[in-house]
This record gives C-alpha cells, sequence and structure tokens, in this order.
C-alpha cells in the first residue's frame, strides 16, 4: 500500500480534530468566513460526518462590508449543501456609523467582527467554534494550539496554554467558557489551493483574475465597492485584470494585479510569490503585534 | 510553503504538483537550554531555504535595529508573541512550515527556559526528530540533557544535537569534538537513539543550509542535507491493527457506522475483528469515506466502518484483529511528566484521556522519580512541574492499550485537572501493573476462599465466629491477587496493595 501523501495526512487530521469536537462538545458551531479556508473547511467537515450530513450551524460574521459576490456565493453554497446557516452582524454599531475611515481600522474591526463574533456566539450558545485559521498565516496564529481555550468573557491568554500532546486534545471547559478549534492548523496556503485543485472545491469568484474597477495607487489596488471608501481628487476607478489573495471586507483588502484565472495558474503564481498573503490586509499591520491583540480580545 | 520553489515556465503545474504529492514529510522540534539559539537557528533555515515572504522579513528587520544580533534577529520571525520579542525568549511552541524540493517539515520550535519545559513536551510529542542545541561556549547543561532524555522518552528516533555559536568560539575543532564526547556519553546511558552532531553557527548560516567553509575540518553534511535525507521509518504502519472508535454514526435506521482514524497497522474487507473491552467479535462488512468505499485502510486514515453484526459499541472502544490484541487492563504503570504548577496528587482523582476513551483515574502509588541529570531512580511522594516519575495508575474503566515504546498513538495518555481542566501531566504506558512479585494483605473485614479455580469472596467476614478481628493474611498467588485485586475495587472496596518489591 503506497504510503499517505502530505495531503491526505492533513485530510486526515483535520477530519480527525473535526469529529472529536462533535464527539466531545455540546454546541459546536463553524465560523465561515466565505474565503478559500472556509470552503476547504467545509468539505473536511462533510467528510468528517459522512454519511450523516453536517449536525452544527454555519455562523458567519457580517460586517455589512463584505464583498457582493462573497454573499452571493455563501447564500447559494451553503443552500446547495443544506446546512444551516447563522448570519450576524452587530446592527447597533453598523447604524452609529462604524465603518474602517470613519473609526478607524481597530476600531471598527473591534466592533463589526470582534464584538459581533463573541455576541453571535453567546446568543447561539455555542460552546466550540471550528474555525479555518492556518499557524502558517501569522507569527501569532503559529503560537496557537488547536483546542484552544476561551475565558468566559471569550479571551485568549497566550502564555498560558493548556498543553496540547500527541492527538489528544482536551476539549473540557466550565460552563461560560469555549473552545476555539482549528482542524487547518498544519495546512499551508499551497496546500490550500493545492485541495482544492485536487478536490474541485468552489470558491469565491473573486479569486480568479477578471477586470475590475479599482483606485489604483502606486502598487495598491482598491476596491470600490463601498461609497465612503475616499477618493482622492479628480480619482477616478480604473479596470484592471486582477484578483484577490485573500477575502476579508472590501474597504480593507487590496486586490494584485493577476492573470490567474484559473487554481492551476493561481498555483502557479503562488509559489513565485515573494510576499505572504495578509500583506494585502490593511487591519493585520495597524500596530506591532496587532493580531495577536485582536486575537486576545476574541477575535477570530 | 516554500517562496523558492520556482516553476519552470515551460512546466505544467500539474508536474509541479505531482512531484509535491510524492514528498515526504518530516516533524521535528528544536530543544536545548535559553539563549542556545534554537529560534535563531529556525528562523535561519526559512531564510536560507527562501521560505520567509519579504513583508515579513522588512517587519523583523525593522524590528531588529537596536538589538544586537546582526543584522537581522532571525529570531523574531518565530518569537510571534509580544511578551517574547519584548523578553527574547521564546515562552510557547510556535510551528513554522517550510519545504525544500526534496521534503516538507513541520517544526516545532520549543522554549528552552525550565519554567516552559512542558511547551517543550508538547513540541516533542508530534515530533519525529529532535535538534538539540548546545552553545558551544557553554557546552552540556540540565537542559541539554533533560531535553535529549525527553526526546527519547518520547520516542523520537533521531537526535541532532547542533553545537551552535561556533562562532564564538573561533571555529575550533576541538571545542565540538569536547562536547561530541560528552554528550555521547550521556546518550549511552538510556535506550539507544540514532544520533548526528553537526557544529553551527544559526547567526551567521555555518552549516545550516550550506557547508561552511570556516569549518572544514567537519566533513558530514549541513543541518539542512541532514535533515532533507535522514530516513523517517513510519512505526505506525508496520504496528498491529488499532481502531479506536472516535463516534457512532447513525444517519437513520438503515446505516450504523463506526468512525475513527486507523492509529496503526491496517484492516481490510471481510476481516474478523474484535471489540474490546466486550471481546465480541464480528466481520467488518465496510471501509467508508465521503470519496467511496475502501477495501483496506491503513494507519493515518480516518474512516468509517460497518460490521457484521450488531453489537453494542461506543466511543472509546477499540476493534483490533483476533490474534494480535491489545493489551486490556484498568491498572497501568506509566511514566508521568508533570505539566502543572499544582504537584502530582497520590490518590487524587484526574480526567484521564486515552485515544477517544475519557474516563476518571487516579495515581495509586508513585514508584520513583528520574534524577534527569543523573537518571538515577530517586524515591518520591509528589511530582512537582516539570518532574519525570513513573507512578501506577487505576482507572475507572478498562484501558486498552500497548506500551508506549511499541504504539505511540496507543501507549500515550494525558491527565486533566478536575477542578481547573488544565492538561496536568503525559502519560506513557509502560504496562499492566504486574502482580509477580508483589503481595498484598487483604482487609480484615473480607475473607475469601479459593473453590474449585473460583475466587468466592465474603464480605464482614473479617471476623471469626467469636467475632475477633481475623488477622490479615497474605496472599502469594499472583492470579489470585490479580482476581482478588480487581473483584475488591469493582466492589469499591478500598485496600491497600503492601508489595513486598
Ligand atoms: N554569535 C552568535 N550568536 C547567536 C548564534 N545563535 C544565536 N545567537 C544569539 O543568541 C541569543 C539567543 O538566541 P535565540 O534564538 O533567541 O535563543 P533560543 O534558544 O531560541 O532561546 P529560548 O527560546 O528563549 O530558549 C540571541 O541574541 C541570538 O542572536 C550564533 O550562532 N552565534
Ligand atoms: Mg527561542
Amino acid at each position: 500500500m503506497p504510503t499517505l501523501s502530505h495531503l491526505q495526512q492533513l485530510e486526515a487530521e483535520s477530519i480527525h480534530i473535526i469529529r472529536e469536537v462533535v464527539a466531545e462538545c455540546a454546541h459546536p458551531v463553524l465560523l465561515y468566513s466565505i474565503g478559500k479556508d472556509s470552503s476547504v473547511l467545509l468539505r473536511l467537515a462533510q467528510k468528517a460526518l459522512h454519511p450523516a450530513p453536517i449536525p452544527f450551524p454555519l455562523l458567519h460574521i457580517d460586517t455589512g462590508y463584505k464583498f457582493k459576490e462573497m454573499i452571493e456565493f455563501r447564500d447559494r453554497y451553503t443552500a446547495e449543501l443544506g446546512v444551516k446557516l447563522i448570519v450576524h452582524t452587530n446592527t447597533k454599531a453598523h447604524a452609529e456609523g462604524a465603518n474602517p475611515f470613519a473609526w478607524g481600522t481597530q476600531r471598527c474591526c473591534g466592533a463589526l467582527k470582534t464584538t459581533a463574533l463573541l455576541d453571535g456566539l453567546r446568543e447561539g450558545g455555542f460552546d466550540a467554534a471550528i474555525g479555518g485559521a492556518r499557524r502558517d498565516e501569522e507569527r501569532s496564529r503559529a503560537k496557537e494550539r488547536v483546542f484552544s481555550f476561551r475565558d468566559a468573557r471569550g479571551q485568549w491568554d497566550p502564555r498560558n496554554q493548556r498543553p496540547e500532546l500527541w492527538s489528544l486534545y482536551n476539549s473540557r471547559i466550565h460552563a461560560g467558557e469555549s473552545l476555539r478549534v482549528f482542524p487547518l492548523s498544519n495546512w499551508t496556503e499551497l496546500d490550500i489551493w493545492h485541495y482544492i485543485h485536487a478536490e474541485n472545491i468552489p470558491i469565491v469568484p473573486l479569486y480568479f483574475a477578471k477586470r475590475r474597477p479599482m483606485l489604483v495607487r502606486g502598487d495598491s489596488l482598491l476596491p470600490v465597492e463601498q461609497p465612503f471608501v475616499p477618493r482622492l481628487p479628480g480619482e477616478e476607478p480604473q479596470y484592471v485584470r486582477c484578483r484577490m489573495r485573500s477575502l476579508g471586507c472590501s474597504p480593507c483588502t487590496g486586490a494584485i494585479r493577476s492573470d490567474a484565472d484559473t487554481v492551476p495558474r493561481i498555483i502557479e503564481e503562488l509559489i513565485t510569490f515573494r510576499r505572504s498573503e495578509r500583506q494585502n490586509r490593511v487591519i493585520d499591520h495597524d500596530q506591532d503585534g496587532s493580531m495577536e491583540l485582536k486575537k486576545q480580545e476574541g477575535y477570530f | 510553503m516554500s517562496a523558492a520553489t520556482v516553476l519552470n515556465a515551460a512546466e505544467p503545474v500539474e508536474a509541479f504538483l505531482e512531484q509535491e504529492k510524492e514528498k515526504g514529510l518530516l516533524r521535528f522540534t528544536t530543544a536545548g537550554s535559553v539563549d542556545d539559539g534554537k529560534s535563531t537557528l529556525i528562523g535561519r533555515l526559512l531564510y536560507d531555504s527562501r521560505s520567509v515572504y519579504e513583508d515579513q522579513l522588512e517587519s523583523v528587520t525593522k524590528a531588529s535595529v537596536g538589538r544586537n544580533a546582526g543584522a537581522i534577529d532571525f529570531s523574531l520571525l518565530t518569537d510571534g508573541l509580544r511578551a517574547e520579542r519584548e523578553q527574547g525568549i521564546t515562552i510557547d511552541v510556535a510551528y513554522r512550515y517550510f519545504a525544500t524540493p526534496r521534503r516538507k517539515f513541520i517544526i516545532a520550535d520549543t522554549p528552552g527556559h525550565e519554567q516552559y519545559t512542558r511547551n517543550m513536551v508538547t513540541g516533542a510529542s508530534t515530533a519525529d526528530l529532535a535538534i538539540i542545541l548546545v552553545d558551544a561556549r557553554k557546552g552540556l547543561l540540565p537542559q541539554s540533557r533533560r531535553h535529549a532524555y525527553i526526546s527519547s522518552l518520547l520516542g523520537l528516533s533521531q537526535l541532532v544535537i547542533a553545537v551552535n555559536k561556533m562562532d564564538l568560539v573561533d571555529y575550533d575543532s576541538r571545542v565540538f569534538h569536547a562536547i561530541e564526547q560528552d554528550f555521547r556519553h550521556f546518550l549511552g546511558r538510556f535506550h539507544s537513539i540514532d544520533s548526528y552532531f553537526v557544529p553551527i553557527s544559526a547567526l551567521r548560516g555555518d552549516n545550516v543550509v550550506t557547508r561552511s567553509s570556516n569549518m572544514r575540518w567537519f566533513a558530514g553534511p549541513s543541518l539542512l542535507e541532514y535533515l532533507e535525507t535522514v530516513p523517517v521509518g513510519n512505526r505506525a504502519r508496520t504496528a498491529s491493527f488499532r481502531f479506536p472508535v472516535q463516534r457512532v454514526v447513525r444517519p437513520d435506521q438503515e446505516f450504523r457506522g463506526y468512525a475513527g482514524t486507523v492509529v496503526s497497522g491496517a484492516v481490510s474487507k471481510g476481516e474478523e475483528v474484535i471489540v474490546l473491552p466486550s471481546g465480541r467479535q464480528t466481520r467488518i462488512v465496510g471501509i467508508h469515506t465521503f470519496d467511496g468505499d475502501l477495501e483496506t485502510a491503513q494507519a493515518g486514515q480516518a474512516i468509517t466502518l460497518t460490521l457484521e453484526e450488531e453489537i453494542d459499541i461506543s466511543r472509546g472502544d477499540m476493534l483490533a484483529l483476533p490474534d494480535d490484541l491489545p493489551h486490556v487492563a484498568d491498572s497501568i504503570k506509566a511514566t508521568l511528566v508533570w505539566l502543572s504548577e499544582k504537584p502530582a496528587n497520590l490518590g487524587g482523582r484526574y480526567r484521564l484521556k486515552h485515544t477517544t476513551r475519557q474516563q476518571w483515574a487516579s495515581i495509586r502509588r508513585i514508584d520513583h522519580r528520574i534524577n534527569i541529570n543523573t537518571l538515577d531512580h530517586e524515591s518520591a511522594d509528589a511530582l512537582a512541574m516539570n518532574e519525570i516519575g513513573v507512578v501506577d495508575i487505576e482507572s475507572a474503566r478498562a484501558l486498552m492499550f500497548d506500551s508506549y515504546s511499541t504504539n505511540r498513538a496507543t501507549g500515550s495518555f494525558i491527565l486533566i485537572d478536575e477542578a481547573t481542566n488544565a492538561t496536568v501531566a503525559a502519560g506513557l504506558i509502560a504496562g499492566a501493573v504486574s502482580f509477580e512479585s508483589a503481595a498484598f494483605d487483604y482487609p480484615a473485614d473480607v475473607a475469601w476462599q479459593m473453590d474449585a479455580g473460583k475466587l468466592i469472596l465474603s464480605l464482614g467476614g473479617g471476623a471469626d465466629a467469636l467475632g475477633n478481628p481475623r488477622e490479615p493474611q497474605t496472599i502469594h498467588d499472583p492470579e489470585t491477587l490479580k482476581a482478588l485485586d480487581s473483584l475488591l475495587r469493582r466492589l469499591g472496596i478500598a485496600w491497600k496493595p503492601n508489595r513486598k518489591d
């Protein structure tokens, strides 16, 4: 028998993790962010629970500033799979005018993502949130456990994590506390794309190159979906052939110039990249260790 | 991923992906004393193998200004927490990923500080190989010994001893050879583990990726060359078939399957299996996955099995082949690495998680503590944080296990504190508690007798006809002892084993 390939090993490890959550946690939920990692996570959940349907709901924290194509994809794909989707938005902050330009990225993310997520989890009574974060994304994520403990306020204490040995995950919590579980911890960006290709997994069309209207500022391409994105005097959107490398809120996610309009072409592009996928996300760089700080407060 | 894996423009991506699929995977961990240069080494490996993106490099180059670590402080690439960067030490394990055209690597960069030994154990538990760093100026330190011992204990098959900071001792071969001799002497004292010694400078890159021109006296491969080519056996593949049931899957009346991962060995459709602990025998009728049914499943695969007979099976049960069963016992002897500030508590209750089974357990006896420096056995009645000891553990229900040295997956467990839910110990099973050399006094209010091979127990029978308590009687026959012990415990009768060994 041939040995398992690297991807087969990763797949099996993720399936094991998802099954542990379902076996040991009372009210799990899958945090669905519509991106490529979420698509892979959904496929792995299907595989883990087959031939039964996915028993837990999906929770999408909608900031209201996601790309239109993301929301269309979300609604179509989750309906196709027949999974239960919960959408939670911090409507109060929205009404108060939260947006990254008016509030600054830190405060905006805090309200529309972190607070919304914690509220969404509390309202649903969820004790375990399965997420698609990978350790190779960012150096504070590289520190996180697969079963990552959150206190009653949803906070992460990076200096006091439970030792996690072998594949013996500790899911025990007291009432009010919760877990974040990351089945994709050991996957790299290349593994994700390789798997999407091998498994033919549907992803949002924004990942593929197409001519799109963008504000062109030096090397940066800014999407113009939201009316509040400020323009420079006389600045008009131009049509540029480009794609998104990772998906977030449209005002804070830059596009990259690209001709890659198929998964193999994306992979081809990826292996020649010199810059990381989070590079085009404004919010990760707003201060030193900003991801760690956000995560401590409960950010996904 | 490796940003360096540049694709030949003419080569179709499919070919590249095929090659990707063929690559083996090596998981390794770093170890050694504080400031020996572990994080610097990992940063250097990532950098020299061109696995660091430019923006990540720019952010650490900016941060390195004003630190005395050369132009780039490579440790900043893996020390991902603010507290770590502020103090210049690693506090918790970081996992990093990189690939060369030959192999994919998952690295656990672990802390050297003694206070964080538990995080080193975490990193080592999933590794195939450990790189132990030794500061050339300091030689073998207690922490280097401790980590070498823990690596061997945790069943790593390979050790690389990297003598680092050779730049600070003028690349002197005598320094390297003296440390090598010292270390080999120490390694000779415990069970054999393959080792490779290499002199390096993590900071300057000597012998890390390419061979150093500063140490022409050293003929061996560079560290990365070694990591790319060292054979890693997959012991789980050749071990006995073990399938801990993870979940019972019942989507409808028609289907009743058992989901889980084959943790070792292989199994085929049609094979007879034994379900433990019930001991019932049945046959595998199907091996199911989302991608279709399989004829055979091997170690590492996550599958769902259907069986011929309707047997009562639940999470935590184990399937094995009839002629190749694991041990079944509720009293085990195990090595514990204690991970909590709250010391190990004799008689205290813990949640024990072993394979997919969670249950109550208690530490019945601390056989001895292992002195990490001398490897001597010391008597102890408690285990403090980071201490290692051999104990007897008694669990509420039977455990189906193999010794850790024959099977990592079925020989390992963790203990969880009842009150805090913290993971307090890593356990490595040696075997069932054996009664052969022990003698027990039975409790005075229990009388027993053997009748035609059956053990008959009368409670409250510890007094004679006049009501005088009987003298405790000593039992020497091991089989009787074993039966009596398990019977008394099942009845919840406390009794003290009184060993003669
Ligand atoms: N001269 C010299 N300095 C080195 C070398 N390797 C590491 N250092 C320095 O040694 C110090 C400690 O390095 P780290 O990589 O943080 O050590 P560590 O082993 O990861 O430390 P902990 O994780 O806290 O146990 C830093 O100042 C490094 O720049 C080397 O080869 N030569
Ligand atoms: Mg370090």
